[in-house]
């Protein structure tokens, strides 16, 4: 399986309304055939799909504007069974579909300088109302979405990553897990789901490293002159990357706590905000461990580097088929390589391991996530 | 609600008492209708007013619907006042002509010579198992027409008071009765006389979703509002009174107030009066609107004759909660 | 066709039928008050001579076009009283499906075209049903039922106008029952000759006692057979009187005690059960034996009535329109 995306028609474009599907669902398509009309700035394109295969689900309807990279299909390879499968690619989670506003809303966005981009719907099914408006505009302005801002960004991202480097000891493992299973219980679960609360696998990933964290708690907290500080939950920081270049890794708080569906949800919440740069500042300063996925860059495992204060950073490489070996048989698998990057002075090798294991060990079982 | 004294009556005697008040005070007046008179009137309305006002001014008509109408406009073209009793909408249609093409289009196309205050009653409605021929609501199609003015008293005070200022407007009235109605029992003031036939009337006030309704869907939408508020939901609750001219300004008013809106109307669905109050608010209020537009309307179908179907084809409490739940944020999941 | 001289058989098969119409209304009145049949319900109760007399007259060819007081009509027609029982319970098994209760029978089987609520609305529908009758080249009649109340309406005055004008085989039956609802004939009608208004639009007709069944035959079998030869339309009063009130919502204010008992004299049933005993083609067994069958029939259809089943709410807007695999086997 794999995700058709909106695509980047030009560097200009951060959106696109999807005007018309030229296939069906249950239509096979070729690489380069013309599978829908998309709307953007600057005109109505015809965009082709790169993959061969049969359509499986269509996740957009026409008339919604979504933004580069949101998964418009899923469209099933050759040699897959039907459903049988959730999307392979785990991609940065794209900000969920969301083009229903009300008049209302729009008018006191408009009034209120609320960037509708980054704000929640919670109204009838999944529609921005004024209410939500209004709770953006409370939870801060936005801020300016200038090239100084990005400059910044870019360089309070240097002095952290070169301290991280100079300061801490990083130790660094790696397990590549099967998740075929996971994945497929995934698919099987959002089957059940409306597509606006579609479960992206990196929930499974998020809530993995949680329940990991709870089990082999010297990996969540911070290091400060007085040493290791467990952490007050398990916030996990999850690395966002922002239209404009920007990184950020706010908190998403008490993931431990929370359903798979809650995390999925306030995940797409915390990543529409950080692009709208409306984040609290509780979310910019919790986080007690914090995960990256390169995945969707193509990458097969990358190793991050940790975030002080804290003690620990999760990085996910792409879902891959490999042949594994599965009961003494050799049989084509969906594996993902996880890595563990660590602060030695605060985790030794066994815990690390331990913390790995734990992920691996929740992954398998994602019905009790 | 009344702060002095009230007696207790029934919607049909508050219109048999502004019936008996407008003979009473207007000589002009008369009644005239199908079974007025000796039969006492289809749903009783008129009941002992013959004896009261004697055959010339309490008139039985033969079944003749185009001609007891037009003769009705004929008659208050000529300076009487006369109230035409139609014994419900469905036999309206056969008078149709007179009513469109006559009492409408006089005024205007005589260049402003001659008014026609006819006033025109007739019951409408289902809901007492009268079957595809008896029990349709057809109101919102005559308000359809410039020329007319439509209203529909939905309670004791409306039933009592519209109909002499309906008598007082110079141009023709419509006044529906709903036929569930007739029974209906409330308080009405010691001192209650005309109302005016120009606005809406807000019968409950909430702040969360406005429901438009008129006639006897009122005591549905009412029924329903106190469902709603049960779970902390304030309906504001407008009832219409006129449905030709539409008093806007009320419901913009509170639309501005609560942003979302169901509309309830027995008539159907497509091309009705709901239709009409929904391009309106799409026209006028839409930055207002914070969720769709909501119809709580009639099955398009012909009014079945068995208690279940018609209760089902027709608007009920639990179909305008569900309309009015739909257009309200989930509530927040355990 | 002549009418046969009054004989055994036919006589009993008139009587029986007539009794037939007046057990099946009582039961009905019955049931209105206990509830299971509700809505409007009007009785025949007095006209059944009319009814049962015209359809001496018709073929199973021809149609019948009725009021909202038609239950009479539908079971001389030969609608069983099962279907239309449970009809007026608003079962699904009723002859309408159950949608259209008392005033609305229909039967594509026995050519019964309603079941018409609206006074006078029959008469146009009738004109035209024989319109295509003339226009394919088919012998058939189509008899309207309606009431001195209809006489008022314009739609009467049209439809009488443009059946003579066609000269449509249409017969026109006015049970000229003296009242519309509570307005008696006097009081709506300047000219209460009705056969004479029919006579103005060029048309025969005919006038008979409606509450002596063979009176009404006689006069129906001449008519339908004038009809039936291609000569245009004919009108047929049928002098009747209702014994019971125009419906159950129905006080009495505007009429007699007196007049209704004086009708009561002639009561339809008893004068033809008096013409057979002294004619000697009725005994006092074959009467019980009728009487008894039609109590069964009457007690089996309100039985079959009950256990009747009421139509899923999901059906509720079926048949608004044709499906399309009807509309190919429509004719």
């Amino acid at each position: 399986m794999s995700e058709f995306r909106m695509p980047s028609l030009g560097a200009d474009m951060e959106a696109g309304t999807l005007v018309e599907w030229t296939k069906a669902p249950g239509d096979t398509v070729a690489r380069g055939d013309i599978v829908a009309v998309v709307d953007t700035d600057k005109g109505a394109i015809e965009i082709e799909v790169f993959e061969p295969g049969t359509i499986e689900r269509l996740l957009v309807e026409p008339g919604q504007k979504v933004p580069v990279g949101t998964a418009l299909a899923i469209i099933r390879g050759a040699n897959e069974t039907p459903g049988a499968a959730a999307p392979a690619a785990v991609g940065a989670p794209a900000a969920p579909v969301r083009t229903r506003v009300s008049p209302a809303a729009r008018k006191a966005a408009e009034q209120l300088h609320v960037d509708l981009a980054g704000v929640v719907g919670q109204g009838p099914g999944g529609a921005i109302t004024v209410a939500d408006v209004e709770r953006a505009a409370a939870a801060g302005p936005p801020a300016p979405k200038t090239s100084t801002r990005a400059a910044g960004m870019r360089a309070a991202i240097g002095a952290a990553m070169a301290r991280s480097k100079r300061e801490i000891p990083h130790l660094y493992l790696s397990t590549t897990v099967d998740v075929t299973q996971p994945l497929a219980w995934l698919g099987l679960a959002n089957q059940a789901r409306p597509v606006t609360e579609r479960l992206l696998p990196i929930v499974l990933f998020l809530k993995a490293v949680a329940n990991a964290a709870v089990e082999v708690p010297a990996v969540n907290g911070t290091w400060n002159e007085n040493g290791f500080v467990p952490g007050a939950g398990v916030h996990i920081g999850c690395a966002i990357a922002l239209r404009d270049g920007g990184l950020v890794a706010p908190a998403l708080h008490d993931v431990d706590k929370k359903s798979l569906g809650e995390a999925g949800r306030d995940l797409m919440d915390l990543v529409s905000r950080a692009r709208a740069g409306s984040l609290r500042s509780s979310e910019m300063t919790d986080a007690t461990i914090t995960l990256t996925n390169l995945g969707d860059l193509g990458v097969d495992a990358a190793y991050a580097v940790i975030y002080p204060p804290q003690v620990a950073i999760v990085a996910i490489g792409r879902v891959v088929e490999r042949p594994w070996v599965v009961a003494g048989r050799v049989e084509p698998r969906s594996v993902v390589t996880l890595s563990l990057s660590a602060d030695h002075r605060a985790v030794d090798g066994r815990q690390a391991g331990a913390f790995l294991a734990a992920v691996e060990r929740a992954l398998q079982a994602p019905e009790a996530l | 609600m009344a702060n002095g004294p009230t007696r207790r009556i029934t919607y049909r005697d508050a219109m048999r008492e502004a019936i008996r008040e407008a003979l009473t005070r207007d000589p002009r007046v008369f009644l005239m209708g199908e079974d007025v008179g000796r039969y006492g009137g289809a749903y009783a309305v008129s009941k002992g007013l013959l004896a009261e006002f004697g055959p010339e001014r309490i008139r039985d008509t033969p079944l003749s619907e185009s001609t007891f109408v037009g003769a009705g406009i004929g008659a208050a073209l000529g300076g009487s006042r006369p109230i035409v009793e139609v014994m419900t909408v469905n036999f309206s249609l056969l008078a149709l002509d007179q009513i469109v093409n006559t009492a409408a289009t006089i005024r205007h196309m005589s260049g402003g010579q001659f008014s026609v205050p006819v006033v025109i009653r007739m019951a409408t409605g289902a809901g007492r198992q009268l079957a595809a021929q008896h029990a349709h609501s057809l109101e919102g199609w005559l308000a359809h027409v410039p020329g007319l003015r439509i209203v529909e008293p939905a309670t004791i005070e409306d039933a009592r008071g519209m109909l002499w200022t309906a008598l007082q407007d110079p141009d023709p009235v419509l006044i529906f009765e709903h036929q569930t109605l007739y029974n209906l029992e409330g308080d009405l003031p010691a001192d209650a006389g005309p109302v005016d036939i120009d606005r809406a009337v807000v019968r409950r006030h909430g702040g969360d979703v406005t429901v438009i309704t008129y006639g006897a869907m009122l005591y549905k939408s009412l029924a329903a509002a106190a469902t709603l508020a049960a779970d902390g939901v304030e309906c504001e609750v407008i009832d219409l009174r006129t449905l030709r001219p539409l008093d806007m300004n009320t419901i913009f008013e509170s639309v501005r107030r609560t942003r979302r809106v169901a509309i309830v109307d027995e008539g159907w669905r497509s091309g009705g009066l709901s239709a009409e109050i929904a391009a309106r608010l799409a026209e006028s209020a839409f930055y207002d609107l914070d969720a769709p537009i909501a119809r709580v309307c009639s099955a398009e179908v012909p009014i079945p004759y068995p208690k279940h179907l018609e209760d089902a084809a027709v608007p009920q409490a639990a179909a305008i909660v569900d309309a009015v739940r739909a257009l309200l944020p989930a509530p927040a999941p355990r | 066709m002549s009418t046969p001289p009054l004989e055994r058989t036919h006589g009993q098969r008139l009587l029986r039928e007539m009794i037939r119409i007046r057990r099946f209304e009582e039961a009905c009145a019955e049931h209105y008050s206990a509830g299971h049949i509700r809505g409007f319900l009007h009785l025949y109760i007095g006209e059944e001579a009319v009814a049962v007399g015209v359809m001496q007259g018709l073929t199973p060819a021809d149609a019948i076009v009725a009021t909202y007081r038609e239950h009479g009509h539908a079971l001389a027609r030969g609608i069983g009283a099962d279907p239309l029982m449970a009809e007026m319970f608003g079962k699904q098994e009723g002859c309408s499906r159950g949608r259209g209760g008392s005033m609305h029978v229909f039967d594509a089987a026995t050519r019964f075209y309603g079941g018409n609520a609206i006074v006078g609305g029959g008469l146009p529908l009738a004109v035209g049903l024989a319109l295509s009758d003339q226009l394919l080249g088919r012998r058939r009649v189509t008899a309207c039922f309606f009431g001195d109340g209809a006489v008022a309406e314009g739609e009467f005055h049209e439809s009488m106008n443009l059946a003579a004008l066609w000269k449509l085989p249409v017969l026109f039956v006015c049970e000229n029952n003296l009242y519309a609802m509570g307005t008696r004939i006097e009081r709506a009608l300047s000219q209460t000759d009705l056969p004479a208004k029919a006579r103005t639009y060029g048309m025969p007709t005919a006038s008979a006692d409606g509450m002596d069944v063979t009176a009404v035959e006689d006069a129906a079998r001449s008519a339908a057979e004038q009809v039936r030869a291609g000569n245009g339309p004919f009108f047929l009063e049928c002098r009747t009187y209702r014994f019971r009130a125009h419906s159950m919502f129905d006080a009495e204010l505007y009429r007699d005690k007196a007049e209704v008992e004086e009708w009561k004299t002639r009561d339809p049933i008893a004068l033809l059960k008096a013409r057979l005993e002294q004619a000697g083609l009725l005994d006092a067994r074959e009467l019980t034996a009728i009487e008894d069958e039609v109590r069964g029939e009457i007690a089996r259809a309100v039985a079959f009535a009950d256990a009747g089943t009421w139509e899923p709410v999901e059906h509720l807007t079926q048949d608004v329109y044709t499906p399309a695999a009807q509309e190919a086997n429509r004719g």
